[in-house]
């Protein structure tokens, strides 16, 4: 068993107060930085732990951080992505719901670092009791001065507030965040101008998952080489993994990043429920494509799932035993992809439409024999021409069923109905 | 129009938070829509007025993102989680058992007003699928039993004991 970072105050009774948060080292990386660190050492810190963001595309946090512009024309701002919509996921609302000062001091770390005063912690809306907890925990923060005005003593002053989200997967994607936390309609926008440069209230802005910002505490208190002593060179770090779906032991389980994904589920997760065989992973999200059973002996990190033709996202780890039918799967996934497709560029919009009919009636035992061309075609024009990510794995979840389960499909055409029904 | 004196100064409050007052329309619709019940065209117009932004910024959002009532719900929403984790651990069924149950399909209300029944997207509690959302709280691992326990629950006393 590998000693817990993210997770080590999970379990204690009350881990949500500030009290005990203390007892077990809390707030002490703060104190730390705005004693022994500038701004620019701090960013230095965060840079050679080669962390990188936990929320997906896995970019090295300390360099997003230094791309913020030094100087003081404009307030800068910090906003800590809490949308987690990415089907599978579960990690960060177990971090706010467990352990919200951990999440509070790694933002105050950050914002150090980067010079900000204020940060949006933007949380999805369903999440209530996570909301309540960390509102919570803000408010003891503040009493305690460890958010306010010069912290500790110092010339640094911040605070944070909760923006509410009102059920909008598309808010994950950060341009879009930053449009809904302007009292807009969550719609990507086309980068650059990136958030760095011209973010939120065209101020610059840094956008941090939560997993993200807490493992920023540990990382000033222990070392960025301690850090990147854990996982592969390239992918470093204490990781959480969100186990779900044909599983004995589903859960949140920190383990080093780069283990064996076959090794996550079935001594983890316990395998699949007696009697039953692994027949696909899905890694990292519905966003991910999903691996055959074959393929599970490939390393949690960034690369090597890239290299395998697939993504750590947001590792939701979802595992599909033998009684599942694939196209129902990937009906299932393009109609969310469907429902949550924001609506501003073609593509998406109506090419997940017409996906969506096909599959309809593939599933249905209606499909016809170049539905599976068609599909592949609107894969095409979907991947690569949408303004964001979501188009793209919608498109590359598509793309590895057919690639991998073909003849489930091709056998749902042939026979003229569902063999699994 | 006269809004409730504390409806305003909550919005007012919540509007403290941002530079820009177009920043505080989500949390000002969760006011109005907690005060209100539903967000009619009146309701909006008065948290576009307690504001003072433009009232097509306040229809635009209430209209896009789904937690923002534009018609009346139940008194109980039951939101079903149909994602994956949760189909692969059984949604579907308990989808139409719930349907059974109650009488209704999904979006449908009962006809006395007490439940509203939808599906919806990830509820990020995939560790507990299946799950469902009823109000503010979750509640996982269920199976058709809970369910019945649940609703009688809530039918009998308004509240559910454990979550």
């Amino acid at each position: 068993m590998t000693e817990a970072v993210l997770l080590k105050n999970v379990g204690i009774a009350d881990s949500q107060r500030l009290s005990v948060y203390e007892t077990t080292g809390g707030y002490s990386a703060l104190a730390k930085v705005l004693k022994e660190y500038t701004p620019e050492e701090t960013i230095e810190i965060v840079k050679d732990s080669g962390l990188r963001g936990r929320g997906g595309a896995g970019f090295p946090t300390g360099l997003k951080w230094s791309f913020v512009p030094k100087g003081a024309e404009k307030p800068k701002y910090l906003c800590c992505n809490a949308d987690e919509g990415e089907p599978g996921t579960f990690k960060d609302r177990i971090i706010m719901e467990e352990d919200p000062h951990l999440l509070i001091e790694g933002m105050a770390i950050c914002a150090y670092a980067i010079g900000a005063e204020t940060a949006y912690v933007y949380v999805r809306g369903e999440y209530v009791k996570a909301i309540r907890i960390l509102e919570a925990a803000i408010s003891e923060a503040r009493e305690q001065g460890y958010l306010g005005r010069r912290i500790m003593g110092s010339d640094f002053s911040f605070d944070v507030h909760i923006h509410e989200g009102a059920g909008a997967y598309i808010c994950g994607e950060e341009t879009a965040m930053l449009e809904s936390l302007q009292g807009r309609r969550a719609q990507p926008k086309l980068k650059p101008p990136f958030p760095a440069v011209a973010g939120l209230y065209e101020s610059p802005t840094v956008i941090n998952n939560v997993e993200t910002l807490a493992c920023v505490p540990a990382i000033i208190e222990r070392g960025a080489y301690w850090f990147r002593g854990i996982g592969p060179e390239k992918s470093p770090g204490p990781k959480l993994y969100c186990l779900s779906g044909h599983l004995r032991k589903p859960g949140l389980y920190e383990l080093p990043m780069g283990i064996p994904l076959r090794e996550l589920v079935d001594d983890y997760g316990g395998g699949p429920p007696e009697g039953h065989r692994i027949k696909a992973v899905i890694p990292g999200g519905v966003s991910a494509p999903l691996i055959p059973e074959s393929g599970l002996d490939v390393g949690m990190d960034f690369d090597s799932l890239a290299a395998a033709g697939s993504m750590l996202g947001s590792a939701g780890v979802i595992v599909i035993d033998d009684r599942t039918c694939i196209v129902k799967v990937a009906t299932r996934i393009i109609e969310f992809f469907h429902h949550e497709s924001c609506g501003k560029c073609t593509p998406c919009r109506e090419g997940l439409d017409w996906v969506v009919k096909i599959l309809r009636r593939i599933e249905a035992g209606e499909g016809a024999p170049n539905d599976l061309d068609q599909l592949e075609g609107l894969c095409s024009g979907i991947f690569g021409n949408t303004f964001c990510a979501l188009g793209d794995g919608a498109a590359m979840g598509l793309r590895a069923s057919l690639e991998h389960f073909r003849d489930e499909f091709v056998t749902h055409i042939d026979e003229g109905r569902c063999p699994f029904h | 129009m006269n809004a409730p004196m504390d409806m305003r100064m909550r919005i007012e409050a919540a509007a403290a938070r941002y530079p820009d007052q177009r920043s505080a329309i989500m949390p000002a619709l969760y006011i109005a829509q907690k005060e209100r019940g539903v967000l009619t065209g009146e309701v909006l117009e008065e948290v576009a007025d307690i504001l003072g932004v433009e009232r097509i910024w306040v229809y635009e959002l209430a209209t896009f993102y789904t937690l923002y009532h534009t018609e009346q719900v139940g008194r109980f929403h039951l939101q079903l989680c149909n994602n994956l984790s949760c189909m692969l651990r059984g949604a579907e069924e308990l989808q139409a058992h719930m349907e059974q149950v109650l009488g209704i399909e999904k979006g449908g209300t009962t006809g006395d007003g007490l439940f509203t029944l939808s599906t919806v997207e990830c509820l990020g509690a995939c560790e507990m699928a299946p799950v469902m959302q009823v109000g503010d709280d979750y509640h996982g691992n269920l199976d058709a039993a809970r369910i019945d326990e649940l609703l009688t629950a809530l039918r009998n006393t308004g509240r559910v004991g454990d979550d």
